[in-house]
């Protein structure tokens, strides 16, 4: 039964998402537009922009990542359907668990999808390529769920686009250093299996640990 | 309208026959004894606002079939009272105890609806969301009730308040259980027609031994149903 809430959470997600394109197309076109900066910046150099690339991809997935955080329950919070949702008689987890997933589908699997693209603009080798986008698939959603919690802690707070920044933010350092690590292991010859097993623990540890810390938070920010 | 005023000041900071004890006969709230299983039981709930207390020691409860209204001044902290009762908010002391554990509908301010869907995806995302079986004979069923069915296909960016209210309080046509609804403000720009039906509902429900908490500052016109008034006095007790 709470399973259904999850799905019913993320599907009217998409509806929505689905008729306002313009918004939910936003966060990827945030990354490209960012990446894009950056060759234009430190110049043409191929060498300096393969090194470069999977930091900045990384980055400005990050930050992509954050951009539409801070609406993740929040208009559910001002209509009133938030409030809904915690007295359903569905888990409250799974609501958490469920808004997640939308955004997830919605913000990183676009940025999963645009990344090759950016791969190939800072002359990244085919293996890098590939093992950017392994990164991402792991590390995306451990951004998604990171970032439900700081949304949720930061409800109907003023300042709250900025505190998520700073909440979620240092939490996401470790996916970052792993996703790129993952990325310079295989430019150096070396194999990313190290760097992407630890991003795919940290995914374990954010389903399990995320979605309950969300629901709370949810709870709190309501009281 | 039979009109039972109860408890109006004498339950104001807690007159509560045994506040430790749980055993309901024992408890009397105000001036009455709770007797059958209660479908609320507030005792000595307090709630402040910042340093400011809203109310503190208030103690009721609704029986089933009972419908209470709840009336009180701009700020007396009604709808926070509402909260508690839904299980929204958390008092500072007190306990609150409801029937089933939840309310069976809770229906505040805000509509819960969402301006991209139309009024049928709105009302069925309520409907799954409540655990409620939601064929599409029963939502355009609900829908009629509340004399919006003809908006059904309609965004809800479209409607005016009213007609937005009409459909979030449609959901309460698709519950049959004789549960506890909690309601803020349910006439809200409402018009005649819609507070009609309303009342309609509202009289259904009770007949089948549910309850109804519910705030309002239009004079409720319920022909035939009793009301219990519950006056909430403003500003914190000294």
């Amino acid at each position: 039964m709470s399973g259904g809430v999850f799905m019913l959470v993320a599907a009217r997600d998409l509806r929505l998402a689905g008729r306002r394109r313009f918004e939910a197309l936003l966060p990827v076109v945030f990354f490209i537009v960012a990446a894009s900066l950056f060759p234009l910046g430190v110049g043409p150099e191929p060498q300096v922009l393969r090194q470069i690339a999977p930091g900045v991809v990384w980055v400005c997935a990050l930050l992509a990542a954050m951009l539409s955080l801070n609406t993740l329950f929040a208009s559910d919070h001002q209509d009133g359907s938030l409030e809904q949702m915690l007295l359903s008689r569905h888990s409250t987890i799974m609501v958490a668990a469920g808004k997640a997933l939308a955004h997830w589908l919605l913000t990183g699997l676009p940025l999963i999808l645009a990344a090759p693209v950016l791969g190939v603009l800072f002359d990244m080798h085919t293996q890098s390529i590939l093992t950017m986008v392994a990164g991402l698939v792991l590390g995306t959603p451990v951004l998604s769920l990171l970032g439900s919690i700081g949304a949720a802690l930061t409800l109907g707070l003023r300042s709250g686009g900025v505190l998520i920044l700073l909440l979620v933010l240092p939490l996401c350092i470790p996916v970052l250093i792993f996703g790129a690590g993952a990325v310079g292991s295989v430019d150096v010859g070396l194999s990313a299996a190290g760097h992407l097993s630890l991003l795919g623990a940290l995914l374990l540890l954010a389903l399990v640990a995320a979605p309950p810390a969300a629901a709370a938070a949810l709870r709190i920010s309501m009281s | 309208m039979r009109t039972a005023v109860w408890a109006a000041t004498g339950c104001w900071r807690g007159r509560v026959g045994s506040a430790k004890s749980r055993a309901l006969p024992s408890i009397h709230v105000g001036n009455r004894p709770i007797s059958a299983p209660a479908s609320l039981v507030a005792l000595n709930v307090s709630c402040r606002r910042g340093e400011e207390w809203l109310f503190r020691d208030f103690s009721f409860s609704i029986q089933p079939g009972e419908l209470v209204w709840l009336r009180g001044q701009n700020g007396s902290g009604k709808t926070s009272l509402l909260r508690i009762a839904a299980g929204l908010s958390r008092p500072e002391g007190g306990t609150v105890t409801v029937s089933g554990g939840r309310p069976g509908a809770y229906i505040g301010h805000a509509n819960a609806l969402k301006d991209d869907l139309t009024v049928t995806e709105s009302l069925a995302f309520l409907a799954r969301l409540h655990g409620l079986e939601c064929p599409s004979q029963r939502i355009n069923a609900a829908l009629r009730t509340l004399a919006i069915h003809h908006r059904r296909h309609a965004f809800v960016r479209t409607l005016s308040q009213g007609q937005r209210r009409r459909v979030a309080l449609a959901r309460l046509a698709l519950e049959h259980e004789p549960s506890l609804w909690i309601l803020d403000e349910p006439f809200d720009a409402l018009d005649t027609q819609g507070i009609e039906a309303v009342n309609q509902l509202l009289a259904a429900h009770l007949a089948r031994r549910g309850s109804v908490f519910l705030t309002s500052h239009l004079a409720l016109s319920l022909p035939d149903t009793p009301v219990s008034e519950l006056e909430f006095p403003a500003g914190a007790p000294p």
